[in-house]
């Protein structure tokens, strides 16, 4: 009797070295051994050096190319979300047509779309010549429609997620829809999809690289020009997935980090 | 505004209202006179909510007339805001607004809807915390309180608004037994203050203590009304004696 005593007690769970060695964040370890090799031949190698200081060279146009494009999708999709939402049809009915159109379409396709067709025709019936808009604004302006569609489905999801009391409730206390979408409902909602901005904003990151195609000197462009010239594709390739690899990790461990004094402070 | 004396602060005429093919409210007719305390009991899907928020046009009836100080309750966006000015409503589940600090919680609609100074709002926002009896709440944030406090700050988030009538949708249905008392307590020393009230509760003790009538509703219908003792202690109908053989025990 004793022996089936023991056993309905659990065994108290211990660490071990064992959990220990399976909970520590190995993935990163091997990430950062990377880049630390990768770093390594840059500092030691001249070529890879070299290739280095080219690419840094469009690493100011991604950067501008992500922040711009993104800060203005999250103005695009906060307006095409509250369409989204909308009681009035009509309304609604246009923000759908929009999100659909643009998420059943390639990015590389619609960038090319808006690019060469949408912003040339825009800018005819305005009197302007064809070359009036230069190819970054053009890249700018293609990721913004783009993402504007993507981040309005987060604010959707996000507005949709607050109960219909907190409207209520706001509504009862004399507020009109306005007021208490502003005041009540989307502080809420940004705070509950701050994750998924977060993500979103780690993946423009890495879809500008595709407005390279315009010409754009970014990154992705400079690297593609200089192997034109060069032919050194290996150290040029690892070099520039360097890059974005870096940005992205540095981006993710930023964004946790402000999400978790989000948490703590309640 | 535009009731004129003798006019009783809610009247509700032949009021209908469908959920598809569900009948919640059947040609619902009641009167509430200012300073009255009307409570509203029933079985659940009885239309008792469903009537309580039609009066601040939560929920539009498909049919009826709604009159509330005076003002006709109809599509009229203008008219509607009027009547929720006057109107305060306290939910089952509190509905406090969790971003917002219990002090930001009271002077929001202070500030957005009646218009008032920030100075102006936290005095108004302080006394009420005062009367609901939990001033040292007032930079916490609703998930940090209780339920019983929530639903206190959710009263004095009403009263700030300055209401005619303050409609409550079953207040205790969602808290814990010791935590009743404690907001019964805040609306009984309401009622005594003359607050027009409609309160849809099964709360025996507050009927006894504090309703000036109640309403038996059953199937969307007004099945019969009277003073509590009445109600209580001799009900008229089946449909009553039955109900309350249940909830009485």
């Amino acid at each position: 009797m004793a022996i089936e005593h023991d056993q309905l007690i659990p065994s108290r769970p211990t660490v071990t070295w064992r959990t220990g060695l399976a909970q520590f964040p190995w993935w990163l370890v091997i990430i950062l051994t990377i880049i630390s090799i990768m770093v390594l031949r840059i500092i030691f190698d001249p070529i890879h050096r070299d290739i280095f200081i080219t690419i840094s060279q469009g690493l100011g146009v991604t950067l501008y190319v992500t922040v711009v494009s993104f800060s203005l999708s999250l103005v695009l999709g906060l307006i095409l979300g509250l369409g989204r939402v909308a009681k009035n049809p009509i309304l609604r009915n246009l923000a759908i047509t929009y999100i659909e159109f643009i998420r059943g379409v390639p990015m590389l396709v619609l960038i090319f779309t808006i690019s060469f067709a949408v912003v040339p025709l825009v800018a005819r019936t305005f009197g302007l010549p064809n070359n009036a808009v230069s190819l970054t604004t053009r890249a700018i302006i293609a990721l913004v429609l783009i993402y504007g569609a993507y981040i309005a489905e987060i604010f959707r999801a996000g507005i949709e997620s607050i109960g219909r009391g907190q409207m209520e409730a706001a509504r009862s206390l004399g507020m009109s829809h306005v007021q208490a979408m502003r005041y009540v409902i989307l502080p809420q909602a940004v705070r509950n999809v701050l994750p998924a901005l977060g993500n979103d904003l780690i993946a423009m990151l890495k879809d500008s690289s595709l407005v390279s195609v315009l010409g754009v000197r970014e990154m992705t462009q400079v690297a593609r020009l200089s192997v034109s010239t060069s032919f050194r594709y290996e150290e040029t390739y690892f070099i520039l997935t360097l890059f974005y690899l870096s940005l992205t990790l540095v981006l993710s461990l930023l964004l946790q980090l402000l999400q978790r004094r989000m948490r703590a402070k309640g | 505004m535009s009731r004129s004396a003798g006019q009783p602060m809610i009247l509700i005429e032949n009021v209908s209202k469908y959920f598809g093919s569900f009948r919640a409210l059947d040609r619902v007719n009641l009167s509430v006179e200012a300073g009255e305390v009307l409570m509203i009991i029933g079985p659940s899907g009885s239309g008792k909510s469903t009537l309580l928020r039609c009066i601040n046009h939560l929920e539009a009836p498909d049919a009826g007339r709604i009159v509330v100080d005076g003002i006709a309750l109809s599509n009229n966006e203008a008219h509607i805001n009027a009547v929720r000015a006057e109107v305060g409503m306290v939910f089952q589940r509190f509905e406090l607004f969790p971003h917002l600090t219990v002090l930001e919680n009271i002077c929001l609609a202070q500030q957005k809807v009646r218009r008032r100074s920030r100075r102006e709002s936290e005095e108004i926002a302080w006394q009420l915390l005062e009367k609901v009896g939990i001033p040292e709440q007032a930079h916490k944030y609703p998930g940090q309180l209780s339920g019983g406090q929530q639903q206190r700050v959710a009263i004095a988030r009403s009263l700030a608004m300055q209401p005619k009538i303050m409609l409550f949708d079953e207040p205790t249905s969602a808290l814990d037994p010791e935590m009743i008392k404690e907001v019964l307590d805040v609306m009984l020393a309401l009622a005594a203050e003359g607050m027009t009230m409609v309160v849809v509760s099964h709360e025996m003790g507050f009927a006894r203590n504090a309703a000036n009538r109640v309403v038996f509703m059953d199937q969307g219908r007004i099945i019969e009304q009277g003073t509590p003792e009445a109600i209580f202690g001799a009900p008229q109908h089946e449909r009553t004696k039955l109900f309350l053989s249940r909830i009485l025990h």
